[in-house]
């Protein structure tokens, strides 16, 4: 192209990004089919893709409970709410797959290390208590992210995360409502659920990503509105919700810097270790190798299946079509 | 929702003739069988959990087990209530030994892999529509009312199942050769669903039990019918292992209750 | 220049996640069907049951309808201006448009 069509092919992109923006700033959701700056797209793309692993290798650390579970109740629980989990990676997946990138690129991303999911769950499930505290403090994190995104600019991800709250709805709930019971139970269960908490609440303040000053991608996603509020808004919020919480069922958290402040109305804490946060992103968490491993291995152990059924429908469209 | 023991009761106590009515007892035996079932069953369906071949599978087996986790939690209830000694769905599910389950072999046996999982799931699907079928009518109301919602979801069961068989016999030639390794293997073990003993006949007599034996020709045909279709060859009958509706089982349930049961047990008398 | 129409793009790559099917729900006896999302199925009997399992295992829903993405003709964003044209200058097809006596029954 010579100087002058690509100066005016610059142009026209400039206008375009401009009127992009200015549907986005008119509170207009965009479709799939709607023209976007490829940023954008890749942006998209990225965000759901992480969320969307996030659920899936979210499955793994709860699941691990599912058989041990102690009363039936609790068992059927727990597998609904993995079973949930399962569901919302699929939403998002499909919700991706509008941007045009297939969920095997996507899951091999995932598999080999090149993507990103959410650093909680790189944590390992050690006794019954980590399930009940996973629902409270994770779920509780995840909903005050997924709140936000529900207005997100992109349609196909606003209308999944829509889905995903309704449902998500008691997974919260039941995670507080088994903390409070083993807070309430056996010295045993109380120690247990003191225990769990003391080791999930600061991975869980680390969810929120790093402070705003150290987030660079921020502003471009306020901007296009897939991102409503900054990582220390959120982390402060889902303190200001959850330590009241904990003090209602008598369980303390493990940040002796805790102190309310009356002129702000806030939770004051302590400071987050960002070096165990960067160890745990980059692969050297207690469980990421595990939880990697168990991804790949139930997706090459089902290839076989998968290929079954694929055989099987290409021998009935034969069998159809003559 | 309490797993609590009640005062002087103690963990594993056997049910005995001696000192309940026989007829009560005998219906709650026929209870536990049909709640052992499903509780075993849906057991080893939730194993697979996190680790399906397909997001989609995950969700579907999920589901399955679900609908017999809950059919099984109803029924233990019942023979709770029926047994008259205060224990609760949790006791029974929880604090019994393996000699104590009455499920038959089939649904103990381990997941293997995805045929043989699915292949154990038709074989009881197929059974259970029929057997549901028949306690629609049963003469306890409670009975009936969990049938009723149990013949719904077996249905779905069968289908999911059935169509898993079709696709995995007809599919490629590892997933054929799968199948048919499971078939050959599960298949001597679903000889047990059709037998009957003293317990079955009372509680047939009481208007709330299944003669099992005549549904042994219309299980035949679903079998025969969508195994060919799926290709697979339907294998000779010869060794018929049983025992489970008495407590004998193979090695393979004790491990899977040892898992299951760990950690109840190791808080008797805790609440969840 | 686009066209009027286009099919649904599926998207690339080797796809060993099967293909991919759009889902509607009805909730409730008379409402209309409703984009629920999508499944990954084979067959139609497959793509049916997946979707059972993913968006109406909550009970609401009374009907279930699945189809092949590839199916869906979609308009193209270009055309939402003519196609959709919001006809606020058609007044004749609002009932305000036509004036009528007072008083007379069944209109």
């Amino acid at each position: 192209m010579d100087q002058k069509m690509s100066a005016a092919a610059g142009a026209d992109d400039a206008a375009r990004v401009a009127e992009f923006e200015a549907r986005i700033a008119r509170g207009e959701s965009i479709e799939p089919k709607d023209w976007m700056p490829d940023r954008y797209r890749r942006q998209l793309t990225r965000m759901m893709s992480q969320h969307a692993h996030s659920e899936i290798v979210g499955m793994l650390p709860e699941g691990n409970w599912i058989t041990r579970a102690p009363s039936l109740r609790r068992k059927m629980v727990l597998l609904a709410k993995v079973q949930d989990e399962a569901g919302h990676g699929l939403y998002i997946y499909c919700g991706t797959e509008t941007l045009g990138v297939g969920r095997e690129e996507l899951v091999d991303q995932l598999l080999t290390g090149k993507a990103k999911y959410s650093s909680i769950f790189n944590y390992p499930t050690l006794t019954w208590a980590d399930i009940g505290v996973i629902g409270w403090f994770v779920d509780g994190a995840a909903i005050v992210n997924q709140t936000m995104l529900a207005k997100a600019s992109f349609g196909p991800y606003a209308r999944a995360m829509v889905r995903i709250c309704k449902e998500e709805n008691f997974h919260k709930k039941q995670g507080y409502e088994s903390v409070a019971t083993l807070a309430a139970g056996t010295p045993e269960q109380k120690a247990m659920v003191q225990d769990a908490v003391n080791r999930w609440w600061w991975p869980s303040l680390m969810m929120f990503g790093p402070s705003d000053k150290d987030s660079p991608n921020s502003a471009e996603l306020m901007r296009w509105r897939v991102k409503r509020d900054t990582n220390d808004t959120l982390r402060q919020r889902f303190v200001d919700l959850t330590v009241p919480q904990a003090r209602a069922v008598g369980l303390t958290l493990p940040d002796p810097d805790l102190k309310y402040n009356e002129e702000t109305s806030h939770w004051e804490f302590g400071e987050i270790d960002w070096k165990e946060f960067q160890e745990v992103i980059s692969g050297n968490g207690p469980c990421n190798r595990e939880r990697l491993a168990a991804r790949r291995k139930a997706h090459d152990e089902g290839a076989w299946v998968r290929e079954a059924a694929e055989a099987y429908a290409a021998k009935r469209q034969a069998v159809d079509a003559a | 929702m309490s797993a609590a023991t009640p005062e002087g009761w103690v963990a594993g106590a056997r049910s005995t003739t001696a000192t309940s009515g026989v007829a009560e007892n005998a219906f709650f035996e026929y209870l536990l069988r049909l709640a052992d079932d499903r509780l075993v069953l849906g057991h080893r369906l939730s194993e697979w959990c996190g680790h399906g071949p397909i997001l989609e599978e995950d969700i579907a087996l999920a589901n399955i087990a679900l609908d017999l986790i809950g059919q099984a939690s109803m029924l233990l209830k019942l023979a709770g209530e029926v047994e008259g000694k205060g224990r609760t769905e949790d006791t029974l599910a929880y604090f019994r030994d393996t000699v104590e389950f009455r499920n038959v072999q089939l649904v103990e046996m381990p997941n293997g892999d995805f045929a043989a999982t699915i292949v154990r799931q038709f074989l009881f699907d197929a059974w259970d529509v029929l057997v549901l079928e028949k306690l629609l009518g049963a003469k306890h109301e409670s009975l009936a009312g969990i049938a009723a919602k149990a013949h719904k979801e077996a249905k779905y069961h069968l289908r999911h199942s059935a169509e898993w068989v079709r696709m995995l016999g007809d599919g490629t030639a590892e997933s054929h050769a799968r199948a048919q390794r499971a078939l050959d293997e599960l298949w001597p073990y679903s000889t047990e669903l059709f037998l009957t003993d003293d317990t079955d006949r009372a509680a047939v007599a009481a208007g709330n039990g299944v003669d099992v034996e005549p549904l042994r020709g219309p299980w035949r045909q679903t079998m025969d019918r969508v195994f060919a279709e799926a290709t697979l060859t339907v294998p000779k009958d010869g060794f018929t292992p049983r025992g489970g509706r008495t407590g004998r089982h193979t090695e393979h349930l004790g491990r899977m209750l040892a898992d299951m049961q760990s950690l109840a047990r190791a808080h008797p008398g805790a609440s969840w | 220049m686009s066209d009027q129409t286009t099919t649904a793009t599926p998207p690339n790559a080797a796809e060993t996640q099967w293909d991919l099917w759009e889902v509607f729900t009805q909730e409730g006896e008379g409402a209309p069907h409703e984009h629920a999302g999508s499944v990954h199925a084979t067959t139609a009997e497959h793509a049916m049951q997946n979707a059972r399992d993913v968006y109406a295992r909550r009970g609401k829903v009374v009907s279930l309808w699945v189809v092949p993405m590839a199916s869906i003709v979609a308009s193209a964003p270009s055309d939402a201006g003519p196609l959709f044209d919001p006809g606020n200058d058609k007044a004749y097809r609002h009932p305000q448009f036509y004036k009528t006596p007072r008083g007379v029954r069944g209109l």
